[in-house]
C-alpha cells in the first residue's frame, strides 16, 4: 500500500522535526531519498529550492506534492495529513486546558514567564530576516523597505496582505 | 457561515503571502488573529505560540488549526489547515508540472526578495510586543534579565526552545503556593 507508505514518510518528520517545518526538511528528505527512494537529492533540492521561493509553509508543500508525485490527489492528501495533524491534534489539546484554566494564578504565571521566551524567539527570527535581506538586495534596499513597510503597516494601519502585495510589486520591478 | 468564511480568508492570506517558510507567517497569523478579527488577545496567542514550539511539526498549521477549533471547532480547524496549506500546494503542483525546468521560475526570486525584509520588519516589532508585554508584568529591569539570560541559553548554549519552553512549563504549573505568596506580599507592599 503506497498510501501506508506515504503516511509514514510524512508523519514521522512531523512528530520528530522539532522547530517548525523547516527544522523538518532533512528528515524529510531522509524518507523520501534514502528509504523510499521517491526521488534522487538533485530533484529534490529542485523541489526545495521551487518550494522556498513560493509562499506558505515549506513542510506541507513538500508533503503535498510529494505525495502527489508518488501516489496522485490522495497521496497528497495522505502526506498533508501525516504531516500536520499528530502535532495538531495535541496542541488541540494541551490549549484547551490551558483556555480552560486561564484565570488560574499558575497559567497567568505561565504566561509571564514565556513571554520574554517568545520575544527572544522572535528577536532572532528577525535579525535572520534583516540579515538575509542584507545579503541579497544589499542595505539601502532592506532599509527602504522596512522603513515604509513600518510606516504604512504600523503607523498608517494598512493591512499587511496590501503591503507585502506591494513589496512583490516593486521586487519584481526592481530587483 | 461568517465565522467560516473569516477563517478561510484569514488564513488563506496567510498562507499565500508568508514568504520564507512557516515561521514568516507568525506575524501575519498574529496580525490576522488578534488585531483584524480578535479571535484572541496577545497572551493568549503568545501562550499557544509557546506551546506549538514545544510540539514537534510545522508552526504554521498547528496555529491556525489550533485557532480553527478555537473559533468554530473541528470544522473550523479543517477549514484554517486547508485555507493556509492546499493554494500553495496546488500552485506548486501546478508549477512544477507544467515548467519544464526550474530555472524559468527564476524572476520569482526577484519579487520575493523584496518581501523578506517587510516580514523582518513586521517580526520586530511583535518581538517589541511580546518585550513591553513582559515588562508590564515583570517590571523592565527583571524583563531585560530574563531576556539576557534567555538570549544566552537559547542563542549561546543553542538550547531548543522547546526544551527551554517546556522546563518554564512544567516550573510555572508546578511550583505553587510559595510564589503565589511571593506575589500577594508584593500586593501588600502596593
Amino acid at each position: 500500500m503506497i498510501y501506508i507508505d506515504i503516511f509514514i514518510a510524512f508523519f514521522i518528520p512531523g512528530i520528530l522535526g522539532y522547530g517548525g517545518g523547516p527544522a523538518s526538511i532533512p528528515l524529510i528528505e531522509n524518507e523520501v531519498v534514502i528509504r523510499y527512494g521517491w526521488m534522487t537529492v538533485q530533484e529534490f533540492s529542485e523541489i526545495l529550492a521551487l518550494g522556498n521561493s513560493l509562499p506558505g509553509p515549506i513542510a506541507t508543500k513538500m508533503a503535498g506534492y510529494i505525495g502527489y508525485e508518488v501516489g496522485g490527489v490522495f497521496g497528497a492528501i495522505v502526506g498533508l495529513f501525516a504531516t500536520v495533524a499528530p502535532s495538531l491534534i495535541l496542541l488541540i489539546f494541551l490549549g484547551g486546558l490551558l483556555l480552560k484554566y486561564k484565570d488560574s494564578p499558575k497559567v497567568k504565571r505561565l504566561t509571564l514567564f514565556v513571554q520574554p521566551v517568545i520575544a527572544i524567539l522572535l528577536g532572532v527570527m528577525a535579525w535572520r530576516f534583516f540579515s538575509e535581506s542584507y545579503e541579497g538586495i544589499g542595505i539601502w534596499q532592506t532599509v527602504l523597505l522596512v522603513g515604509v513597510s513600518f510606516l504604512l503597516i504600523e503607523r498608517l494601519k494598512i493591512h499587511p496582505a496590501l503591503v507585502i502585495a506591494g513589496a512583490l510589486i516593486y521586487g519584481g520591478f526592481l530587483l | 457561515m461568517r465565522k467560516h468564511w473569516n477563517l478561510f480568508v484569514a488564513f488563506f492570506r496567510v498562507g499565500m503571502l508568508g514568504f520564507g517558510g512557516g515561521p514568516a507567517s507568525i506575524p501575519l497569523i498574529q496580525k490576522e488573529v488578534v488585531d483584524h478579527y480578535k479571535w484572541m488577545d496577545n497572551e493568549e496567542f503568545g501562550d499557544i505560540l509557546a506551546l506549538a514550539n514545544t510540539l514537534p511539526g510545522p508552526i504554521a498549521t498547528k496555529l491556525p488549526g489550533y485557532i480553527g477549533y478555537r473559533v468554530a471547532r473541528t470544522l473550523g480547524m479543517i477549514n484554517a489547515v486547508l485555507a493556509t496549506t492546499v493554494p500553495t500546494i496546488l500552485l506548486m503542483i501546478v508549477l512544477l508540472t507544467s515548467l519544464s525546468q526550474i530555472r524559468e521560475f527564476d524572476w520569482v526570486q526577484g519579487m520575493t526578495a523584496a518581501v523578506v525584509p517587510v516580514v523582518g520588519m513586521m517580526m520586530a516589532v511583535l518581538t517589541w510586543q511580546f518585550a513591553e508585554k513582559a515588562a508590564a508584568g515583570l517590571g523592565w529591569i527583571k524583563t531585560c534579565i530574563f531576556l539576557v539570560i534567555f538570549f544566552i541559553i537559547l542563542q549561546m548554549l543553542q538550547v531548543h526552545p522547546g526544551i527551554v519552553i517546556g522546563v518554564l512549563l512544567i516550573l510555572a504549573l508546578s511550583l505553587p503556593a510559595r510564589k503565589r505568596n511571593k506575589g500577594n506580599k508584593e500586593g501588600d507592599h502596593l
